[in-house]
């Protein structure tokens, strides 16, 4: 039987073709499950919705709850602190967006951050966006915001990145008032 | 490669004969253990088999200590508590463990630091050095997940900022962070499954350092003066080498027990030493310890990542150049992973045809100052940040990446090496009037 000299597009290739291909999806199809088993599962996925009770909160101070296995800083600001958020030209920004998932695509101004018009209530993930550490507050830094002690990230007092190596401004999560003492998150 | 010539496996009469025709497992052994291996060996060749020893007692602690920990975020910290306090000898077994992964690091950054001076990573050894470098590698990913396990606070933040490096990927990154740590945040998915990969991971080690060791014995051991064992008679090899046993086992196994001492000093009289207290608290998710340090064998890379922050006008470039998608967060990631990445590459960067670092002056310096590199980045990864530790961090880092990145290729050009000896025979007769027979 002649095989060597006759290899264009034989039967034969055609096979080992079709075989080689049925074999990539079989492995495909047996390590897909074995790869997604690692993502989160249903009961972490079920977002759960958090009613925050802010009445508690004395201007200047901050509420942290755990929101999403995640802090989340509820802070109730001083007029010195919303005057000085509000005076920060954008154009010293590091991150010009909002980082704001209430109004997406807006840019990083004070009103564009905070819960309310006054600018009272700020409520950001209290997590940095360099690494993930939870930032200090109580105008710890430069900027009289917040600082993280991992690596240095400075915060002004609307939470947004302005020395050290964080990339953005953290976090603004889906929120709103319910009622006049009431936040829902999520 | 043919190999060095030396005598082989010759089966006596009877079981061994038998055994041998059926699965030739003495063979193998005898021709591992009878290596003809180069005489002139010095004192930072012994890390090779404390590494081994390393790697069999973690594996050994590991197994009993699984035994009665809970990988569960409600449990863990308290049964971590519950071998401390209640468990037979259980004090002393995860001390063992702990210091182990310290002893082990210690070993693992010898002999790197020897493989580098002597280019032991030089041809034909890449394979060998490439391999070492990925069980490196491992070393890290399984050290770095064991930490977690006891979840104390520093398990817990430290998890956190090393899984939020993945998070800098573009595009991918938050879904790969998530698939990683089965949640959007820390918890007991990912305490679990780092539980079950820490278990894994040492016995991949495992097969590679077979690997590791069938490379080096298929090439034959480097040596300090560089030059290559004669092999082209028996008789050149028997005035260059000794057999591995009995002289190699017996030197190794007492440069181990030298070790040992030290090593149970520091296990008995003083083992947390090493440790940071903050472990000893139970991981809380609402509060970051005040400074979130690595343990110390992790410093080094650590304050690679955190050094290129965006005041950093190389990483100001990139972001401009392209476009923000390389930021200061994914930058330090790179630069981390290419400290390693560039030093697994020393092979091919290395221009210069002489081998040892003995007959290479100018080299002799730059190495020195890499050594005193590493032991000021590993400073610097300690440290809270400041601007003096910034800088000072800038100009390790740099150093570090300049080394391998255009001093190596550089030197071959410019250096001029001594002159090298014609054999290890030689050479070991111009520091021994008589043969050591």
């Amino acid at each position: 039987m002649s095989h060597a000299e006759n290899t264009a597009g034989s039967r034969r290739d055609f096979l080992y073709y079709a075989t080689a291909g049925a074999g990539v999806v079989a492995a495909g199809s047996a390590v897909w499950p074995l790869v997604n088993q690692m993502n989160p599962s249903a009961d972490v996925r079920a977002l759960a919705s958090v009613e925050v009770d802010i009445s508690g909160i004395a201007e200047g101070s901050q509420l942290t709850v755990l929101w999403r296995g995640k802090p989340v800083f509820v802070r109730y600001r001083t007029a010195d602190e919303i005057k000085a958020a509000q005076d920060v030209a954008l154009g010293d920004l590091v991150d010009t967006t909002s980082n704001n998932n209430n109004q997406p695509g807006t840019d990083a101004s004070d009103a564009n951050r905070a819960l309310d018009k006054e600018g009272k209530w700020l409520v950001m993930m209290g997590v940095c966006t360099h690494l993930g550490c939870v930032p200090l507050g109580d105008g710890a830094g430069d900027f009289g915001g917040w600082f993280c002690p991992c690596h240095g990230s400075q915060y002004d007092t609307s939470g947004r990145i302005r020395k050290g190596p964080a990339p953005r401004n953290m976090e603004v999560p889906v929120a709103a008032f319910i009622n006049e003492t009431t936040i829902k998150l999520g | 490669m043919a190999g060095i010539p030396h005598d082989h496996y010759e089966p006596k009469p009877g079981f061994q004969t038998w055994l041998h025709n059926r699965l030739p497992v003495a063979s193998l052994l005898y021709d591992t253990l009878m290596l003809p291996t180069p005489k002139n060996l010095n004192w930072m060749w012994i890390w090779g088999i404390v590494l081994t020893f390393c790697l069999a007692l973690q594996i050994v602690t590991g197994i009993v200590l699984a035994m009665h920990y809970t990988p569960n975020t409600d449990l863990a910290f308290a049964s971590v508590e519950h071998i401390m306090r209640d468990v037979n000898g259980g004090v002393m077994l995860r001390y063992l463990h702990a210091n182990g992964a310290s002893l082990f690091f210690f070993a693992v950054y010898c002999h790197i630091f020897r493989s580098l001076y002597y280019g032991s990573y030089k041809s034909p050894r890449e394979v060998t050095w490439v391999i070492g470098m990925i069980i490196y590698f491992l070393m890290i990913a399984t050290a770095f997940m064991g930490y977690v396990l006891p979840w104390g606070q520093m398990s817990f933040w430290g998890a956190t900022v090393i899984t939020g490096l993945f998070g800098a990927i573009p595009g991918v990154g938050t879904a790969l962070q998530e698939w990683l740590l089965g949640g959007f945040a820390i918890g007991n998915a990912t305490l679990n499954r780092f539980f079950s990969l820490h278990y894994l991971l040492p016995f991949v080690i495992a097969g590679l350092v077979g690997l590791h060791i069938w490379a080096f014995h298929t090439t034959g051991n480097n040596n300090p003066t560089g030059v290559e064992v004669r092999r082209t008679s028996k008789a050149e090899v028997e005035a260059d080498t000794v057999p591995f046993w009995p002289y190699y086992v017996v030197k190794d196994l007492f440069a181990l027990a030298v070790i040992m001492t030290i090593f149970f000093a520091i296990v008995g009289f003083m083992p947390n030493y090493l440790g940071d207290p903050d472990n000893y608290i139970q991981a809380n998710p609402l509060a970051t310890p005040a400074h979130i340090v690595p343990e110390w064998y992790l410093l080094p890379f650590y304050a690679i990542l955190r050094t290129f922050d965006n005041t950093v006008w190389v990483v100001q470039l990139v972001q401009f150049v392209t476009f923000g998608i390389v930021d200061s967060k994914l930058f330090g990631v790179i630069a981390m992973v290419g400290a390693i990445l560039a030093m697994a590459l020393a092979p091919w960067l290395d221009t210069s045809s002489v081998r040892s670092g003995r007959y290479r002056p100018m080299f002799k310096a730059w190495f020195a100052v890499l050594v005193i590199d590493f032991v000021v980045l590993m400073w610097c990864g300690s440290q809270v940040p400041s601007a003096f530790t910034g800088w000072v961090g800038l100009i390790a880092s740099t150093y570090w990446f300049a080394y391998f990145l255009v001093i190596l290729p550089l030197l071959g050009v410019l250096e001029k090496p001594l002159l090298q000896p014609v054999s290890i025979e030689a050479d070991f007769k111009s520091h021994y009037a008589e043969p050591a027979e």
